[in-house]
């Protein structure tokens, strides 16, 4: 008993229950919300795609808060593990029926596919650091985007159907198109479900604290911390930061799967770099490395501007003006004295009880 | 070959036209304490980062357990059997004290990624294992109580000894320390002394030392070299040392 209290409280994995305290907490409150009373069309319409940014946003915290690499092309990751999983849901349409089913294996698809391909960029970019690594990452986005703004891909009874830059397929009777270059994707089957983004978030909550509660988590922070120090006692930069950044990866295309079959139709131009920059938003304004914040930044910064929609021209201008009232509150000094006292005194408390 | 743990043979590397370091042959034997002095400048650093191979050297060869470790960078020399402290202290600040610690066992276990993540028998024993090393570690060098403090928020004493258990951590066969007592007072380089005595005693490692400090330096090392504009002026017992001419002339002036 007193083990089991100690691996929920303990002072190492307090932050990780709270997290998860968190996510289920919110999990629970929405869905009585939502079966009880009668929410707006609005609400029930952000639930997915704010489960989506907060995988989003804890898979680039990994990159950049966790390994300290700076990357600005995780919208190309959720493109990749997007339409991957737009594809594999299409192929599948007929033989599995079942959408939990197909929507696992879709998911599942999206964050191999992605991962691979973050595998892949790996190889050259984390040869890079700082400046020139932000550059890349952004760049390697932009890519992905326009190789899918040129991608046709078609499915019917004789196979797959590809071509690139123009459409030159022609289907079978009973064949569906499933890219459709600058287009996207339309007719998509909605398979996503709050449910799907709930579990997706713990699974990647989970992945997250059990990689950087182990050893190779402990390389990750050593190798961010003091480079050369890494490598004094034996850890391999390369390897390590590969590792995070593919982890990164397949999350991040996870997210993005889970993302695109939330909509009927996607267009390729949704993962530009705004994108990218907004989930850099999320991650800073909830703190580089801490989790918990993550996903209150994220439902907070990703719900406002939804919420001052009726706004219209005003959005932007008050969303702008609530980040930097946000920037002032984290940074002041006054506060943070405030806090730290706050906590001063809880931590006594703590002590006390033991 | 030789019977030397850690030999350096005609060992010299040049930055463009300056010689930094110049036909060094030095070699370190089984549960030996040896220092390294010289002034300012003598190129004491630049030797250990020759034998840790942050610098490529431009001649020469350096053995350990008679091996040349020519072909390896600064990860293989750490997996061999080499490790090092750093001059101007080089923790992993943000990372807890005995997360130091453990992260230098990194290449002792052999869990994968998947192990971890399915939490599985294997996981869990070598993270138990490495746990009760880590604490062992931190338990000689007296930093047990502080083990969830963040490393960087330590006293300058207590880093300097977090440093020296991290580098053991790696379980080498030779231990390069480079001025370990600076910025300590007299008490706790006495304690020091006592530590790196029993470090000797009760690991299978031998030290190499860079020191100013000539109480920890003659109170410790069994010999001495001494090392002027990156060569070797003198070697020798510390008795030697002390009363070799040259070596006062280098250190004080003509």
């Amino acid at each position: 008993m007193k083990n089991f209290i100690d691996i929920l409280f303990g002072k190492k994995n307090i932050k990780r229950t709270i997290s998860f305290a968190i996510v289920i907490l919110a999990y629970v409150i929405i869905t009585v919300l939502t079966n009880t009373i009668r929410v707006s069309r609005l609400f029930s319409s952000i639930l997915v795609p704010v489960c989506c940014y907060i995988v989003l946003a804890l898979s680039l915290n990994l990159c950049v808060g966790f390994s300290g690499e700076l990357s600005l092309g995780h919208a190309g990751f959720m493109a990749v593990g997007g339409f991957t999983a737009i594809v594999v849901s299409g192929i599948l349409s007929y033989s599995i029926p079942n959408t939990i089913i197909r929507l696992l294996i879709a998911i599942i698809a999206g964050g191999l596919v992605s991962g691979l391909f973050g595998l892949v960029i790996s190889i050259p970019v984390l040869k890079l650091s700082g400046d020139y690594l932000a550059i890349v990452t952004l760049a390697f986005g932009q890519i992905i985007k326009s190789i899918i703004n040129n991608v046709y891909l078609g499915y019917d009874a004789q196979g797959i159907h590809f071509s690139f830059v123009t459409n030159t397929i022609e289907l079978a009777e009973g064949g569906r198109m499933l890219l459709l270059g600058p287009m996207g994707s339309v007719d998509v089957e909605k398979i996503s479900s709050f449910t799907a983004g709930f579990i997706l978030i713990l699974f990647v909550l989970f992945v997250i604290y059990t990689l950087i509660g182990s050893k190779n988590g402990r390389a990750i922070t050593a190798a961010r911390d003091n480079r050369i120090a890494a490598e004094s006692i034996g850890i391999n930069i390369t390897k390590t930061k590969t590792l995070a950044f593919v982890v990164s990866a397949v999350l991040a295309g996870m997210g993005g799967a889970l993302y695109a079959l939330n909509n009927t139709s996607l267009q390729p131009s949704k993962f530009d770099f705004n994108t990218s920059i907004s989930i850099l938003v999320y991650v800073v304004f909830g703190g580089l490395g801490n989790i918990t914040g993550t996903i209150i930044a994220t439902s907070i910064l990703y719900v406002l501007p939804e919420l001052l929609r009726s706004l219209q021209d005003y959005r932007m201008l008050i969303y702008s003006v609530v980040l930097i009232a946000i920037m002032l509150i984290t940074n002041n000094t006054y506060l943070g004295q405030v806090i730290q006292k706050v906590k001063l005194i809880f931590m006594k408390k703590g002590d006390s009880h033991e | 070959m030789s019977e030397h743990v850690l030999e350096t043979k005609s060992l010299g590397i040049d930055f463009g036209g300056l010689t930094a370091v110049n036909n060094l042959n030095i070699y370190v034997d089984a549960h030996e304490i040896v220092g390294l002095i010289g002034p300012n400048g003598a190129g004491k650093t630049t030797v250990f980062n020759l034998l840790t191979k942050v610098y490529e050297p431009s001649r020469g060869a350096i053995y350990l357990d008679g091996e040349d470790i020519k072909k390896l960078d600064t990860v293989g020399v750490n997996k061999s059997g080499i490790a090092r402290t750093f001059q101007n202290i080089r923790l992993f600040s943000n990372m807890s004290v005995i997360d130091n610690v453990k992260v230098a066992m990194n290449n002792e276990s052999n869990y994968s990624f998947f192990d971890s993540l399915l939490h599985d028998l294997k996981y869990f024993n070598e993270e138990k294992s490495i746990e009760e090393k880590a604490l062992k570690l931190l338990d000689i060098f007296d930093l047990k109580n502080e083990k969830d403090t963040l490393a960087g928020s330590l006293p300058y004493g207590a880093q300097r000894r977090l440093e020296i258990a991290r580098a053991l951590a790696t379980s080498p066969k030779v231990l390069l320390l480079d001025e370990p007592a600076a910025g300590m007072n007299p008490q706790e380089t006495e304690e020091l002394m006592n530590t790196i005595r029993f470090v000797r005693e009760n690991f299978d490692v031998c030290i190499l030392l860079i020191e100013h400090d000539m109480s920890l330096v003659m109170g410790i090392c069994q010999r001495i070299y001494v090392l002027n504009y990156g060569m070797l002026l003198a070697k020798g017992s510390p008795d030697e040392i002390k009363n070799n001419k040259e070596v006062i002339a280098a250190y004080l002036g003509e």
